[in-house]
């Protein structure tokens, strides 16, 4: 087995501003090493380790899709140490990927379901995977409706903007994109809240429904009841964990919510799971 | 079973030629008390420790352990490439640990090395080491290790286990890491089974019979997570505590590690040290929120994981071992048997 | 000390019978020998716990800092001199704290009467000025003034210094004619003995922080050990790192420190990390006239100017 510290070497291939404010940042990676892409094959919903040697480590959503080849993406917030360095960073910088690591959302289990994604803020990048996965034409017959809510602050602060609004055109899938605010007039999708949009506009839930979420807790806390109200259980609401992480396999101790680890018995969990855990994320 | 006589005027010369193959651990007296430490040259296992103030784990996991480095200069055809510290092949051998020490690396080992991951750093130094351990013929006050698993001549996690017999040791040969450690030590006077065995027997009994703290585990199993974690007991286990992390350094059973990058001018290094889930920075996410911010939060942790995770997790009984490092280092005394007794008699009332 | 802890009792009995505090903080027994533990006490029967005898070597101004409504606390004279400090440094308000004032003879030196032994201390009781100790192969009769701690045997503020009930009779305070005999020791030390003497000191620290958090006065929301932006010093067990934390937390307590001994009670390696603190409450009271925690009405001399401070080191 390898050593599961030891970051694949990758070059920083492009590096795009991702929101109006800076804050957050694209970087696409490419592999030194041609065959650690094979090595790096990962589903929607993982996770990976940003390496930069002698600054640190920090564990980030893959915002790329298993379906796209040739590159890793990450869609970065600068916050601590180590993202402000790389927000730092020019393209063709050397530097090193851990992972695939953690859980995923569970795809066998939604085939042949329908799918409602919600998402808010940065929290975006595993869902925009997701959504490209589910969308590839190889994958597209495996679920049934798709149905998408994705809100930020304003018009400037979604993620991946372009492709938003290319799967708005779309009809096999339902894109319900919110601000919480604009004064573009030119502006034509919703205003309002997650949780508002969620109960407004996401499928009552039958057995064969089931939601994804991803956000800030505060977004999380209010869309719970919206769901619940629209009648998912809680086996049905899955959600994806971030908290504190070092070693990314496990072994480090820092991310458990009760005996699970969020790095490696999640980051994914359904509410069922989280309702029998203590609330330490 | 083999056994092996050694009397002790053979041990130092033995122990010496050991050396030829294997790099000795061993206990050190120190200032406050012993500790496990390489042993270097002419320095010999000091076989009077009846236990060390830091546990045998710092042998496979060091405190501070450099694991990566990469060059940062570009003009370098690998640089920012990080490259594994390449590991010491030579055969390690830790003598004179106590059992329950024995048995906690075997607790840790489960975290490891898992079906998923190997921590390559620990589980070679694990395979490359052999643990000569000692019976406790005179266990001190602190020592609960009968109620967790283990005890005073438990062989669990050793390759042998020696009998202090006064002017002589026995040793039981537990496995072949065992037997070559013996060879290599010239050590080859083999004893009567039965005889030692009998021997052994009596030791343990005697040992075992003056232990005198002993701890009730037996009902946290049905409990469920959440009703010990929103018990109501945890401020007042906790008001003591200064969070230091003391209680979690001295723990043989501890694993929990920070990752940490330096850099040197054109040099970076990543090590890993010990880290203390007393530590409010332990979980403190980049954003300032802290899951686990407050202390009675932390202590909660602590005991939840060694008395409540660690058995639904895998079901091999509680995280501890019995040896009363932390009873007897914790600045505020925070007893561990005490906190397990309040846990285990729990009954949520409704 | 047992009538004092009759008197803790009862007073604490009657703060809380008549709610004039929310809670008393104070020591009870501790689980194994020589050991007592901080404790809080919400209600008048359990003030039967409270305990006070010469193991209480922690320092519950530690304790007192952002509780909500008005506490009890019991204190030694170091203990009051920190909750000086406390209200000058605006951590504790004085009418917030009721400071149940306990005249002290001095702590015992746990490790000083460990060391008397080769195996565990099974028993412990004091009886009087005698300490009865016990281990399962001896048992020892001691006088508790061979075994005080260095600082209590140096110390020259055993009566609180500021209280509102005292829980018993004032002591006789020592007279010291020479404060710093340990300071001045090291100080007649050439360079590099000196230096080597500070490495020996700190050898087996592994960075547990216990003296830092059990001292009063450490109670910045991050400590400079622990700021990762910018990082100041590495984690790690690196020579340079554990002596730049030692040296930088003792400066860091100049002219604060009242040389309560909490920070050595606390470490689980016994270093006298007091060897740093010492010197520099030396320098306080050469250069300032200085010691801390005596008035309410003045601050720390590193926290003020004045005209008349010292300035020879200013070439």
């Amino acid at each position: 087995m390898e050593n599961p510290y030891l970051p694949y070497p990758v070059r920083i291939d492009n590096i795009e501003i991702a929101t109006e404010d800076k804050s957050l940042k694209t970087f696409k990676f490419v592999f030194i090493n041609p065959e650690d892409e094979k090595k790096f094959s990962y589903h929607a919903g993982q996770f990976a380790e940003l390496s930069i040697p002698g600054i640190g480590e920090i564990p980030i959503g893959i915002a790329s899709s298993p379906v796209e080849k040739g590159f890793v993406k990450f869609t970065v917030f600068r916050t601590g140490v180590v993202t402000s360095h790389l927000h730092n960073m020019k393209v063709g910088d050397i530097m090193g990927i851990r992972g695939p690591l953690g859980n995923w959302y569970p795809w066998d289990k939604l085939e042949n379901k329908n799918v409602v994604i919600i998402g808010g803020g940065f929290a975006f990048t595993t869902l925009r995977s997701s959504i490209i996965y589910m969308l590839d034409p190889a994958n597209r017959k495996k679920f049934k409706n798709i149905d998408v809510v994705y809100g930020a602050r304003s018009p400037g602060m979604l993620l991946y903007r372009e492709e938003l609004y290319e799967w708005e055109k779309r009809d096999d899938i339902n894109m319900h994109i919110t601000v919480d605010g604009t004064n573009d007039t030119s502006w034509k999708y919703h205003k309002g809240f997650v949780p508002q949009i969620v109960e407004q506009n996401a499928p009552k839930a039958d057995e064969n429904t089931y939601a994804i979420i991803c956000g800030p807790p505060i977004m999380i806390k209010f869309t719970q009841p919206a769901l619940v109200a629209l009648g998912y259980k809680e086996h049905q609401i899955i959600m994806s964990l971030e908290n504190r992480m070092k070693c990314g396999i496990g072994m480090c101790g820092r991310c458990n919510i009760g005996k699970e680890l969020v790095c490696k018995d999640g980051p994914v969990f359904t509410l069922e799971q989280l309702n029998k855990t203590p609330k330490e994320y | 079973m083999k056994f092996i006589t050694i009397d002790k005027k053979n041990w130092a010369k033995g122990i010496e030629k050991s050396r030829e193959t294997y790099r000795l651990f061993g206990p050190v007296k120190d200032k406050n008390g012993f500790f496990i430490r390489d042993l270097e040259k002419d320095m010999l296992p000091d076989m009077t420790c009846n236990d060390s103030v830091m546990s045998v784990k710092s042998v496979l996991f060091p405190q501070t352990e450099k694991i990566l480095f990469a060059s940062l200069n570009e003009a370098k055809e690998d640089h920012h490439i990080m490259k594994r510290v390449p590991f010491d092949p030579k055969q390690r051998a830790v003598v004179g640990i106590k059992p329950y020490d024995a048995k906690a690396v075997e607790l840790v080992k489960m975290n490891f090395d898992t079906d998923d991951y190997r921590d390559p750093y620990w589980c070679d130094a694990y395979e490359a080491t052999t643990f000569v351990g000692v019976g406790i013929n005179k266990p001190g006050p602190f020592d609960f290790s009968t109620s967790t698993g283990t005890g005073p001549f438990s062989e669990t996690g050793l390759d042998v286990l020696m009998a202090d017999l006064d002017d002589a040791y026995l040793a039981k040969i537990l496995t072949d890491k065992g037997d070559a450690f013996m060879k290599s030590c010239g050590f080859d006077k083999v004893a009567d089974e039965k005889e030692s065995l009998a021997l052994f027997d009596i030791l343990r009994k005697e040992a075992e019979k003056n232990i005198s703290s002993h701890i009730d585990s037996s009902k946290l199993k049905d409990k469920t997570v959440l009703e010990l974690h929103e018990a109501p007991f945890w401020d007042d286990i906790a008001f003591s505590c200064i969070n230091c992390g003391t209680c979690t350094f001295v723990c043989p059973t501890c694993w929990c590690f920070d990752i940490q990058d330096e850099a040197k001018q054109k040099y970076a290094s990543r090590f890993r040290n010990w880290d203390t889930c007393m530590s409010p920075l332990f979980t403190k996410h980049a954003t300032g929120h802290n899951p686990r911010d407050s202390k009675t939060q932390r202590v909660r942790q602590r005991f939840m994981h060694k008395l409540k995770y660690f058995i639904d997790k895998y079901d091999q009984g509680i995280m501890c071992v019995g040896c009363g490092r932390c009873v007897k280092s914790c600045p505020v005394n925070i007893d561990i048997r005490e906190v397990c007794k309040i846990m285990n008699s729990y009954v949520k009332s409704n | 000390m047992d009538t004092c802890i009759q008197k803790i009792r009862e007073i604490a009995f009657q703060l809380l019978d008549k709610k004039e505090v929310e809670r008393v903080i104070g020591f009870s027994n501790g689980t194994i020998p020589m050991a007592t533990s901080p404790i809080t006490i919400a209600s008048k029967q359990d003030t039967e716990k409270l305990v006070f005898n010469s193991t209480c070597g922690l320092n519950l101004a530690n304790y007192i800092r952002q509780q909500k409504g008005k506490i009890a606390v019991i204190a030694k004279g170091c203990d009051t001199r920190n909750i000086v400090t406390h209200i000058i440094e605006n951590q504790v308000k004085r009418d917030q704290i009721y400071i149940i004032g306990v005249p002290c003879k001095g702590m015992i030196n746990k490790s000083k009467i460990k060391a008397l032994f080769e195996d565990e201390i099974i028993k412990f009781d004091e009886d009087g000025e005698i300490l009865n100790v016990e281990s399962s192969s001896k048992k020892e009769k001691l006088n508790k003034k061979d075994y005080l701690r260095h600082n209590c045997s140096l110390c020259q503020h055993r009566n609180p210094v500021i209280y509102d009930v005292l829980a018993g009779e004032r002591v006789e305070e020592q007279i010291i004619d020479v404060p710093y005999p340990d300071v001045e020791k090291i100080a007649a030390m050439d360079a590099d003995t000196r230096w080597g003497h500070f490495q020996d000191l700190t050898k087996n620290c592994i960075r547990c922080y216990a003296c830092r958090n059990a001292c009063p006065l450490c109670y910045c929301p991050t400590c400079f050990v622990d700021e990762s932006g910018p990082q100041w010093v590495g984690k790690g067990q690196d020579k340079t790192d554990v002596n730049t934390f030692h040296f930088l937390r003792a400066f860091h307590c100049a002219g604060r420190c009242t040389d309560c001994g909490a920070c050595v009670e606390a470490c689980p390696m016994e270093i006298n990390v007091r060897d740093f603190t010492r010197k520099l409450n030396k320098d306080s009271l050469d250069m300032f006239g200085w010691e801390a925690g005596l008035d309410l009405t003045k601050r720390p001399p590193l926290d003020a100017y004045s005209p008349d401070d010292p300035n020879h080191f200013i070439k």
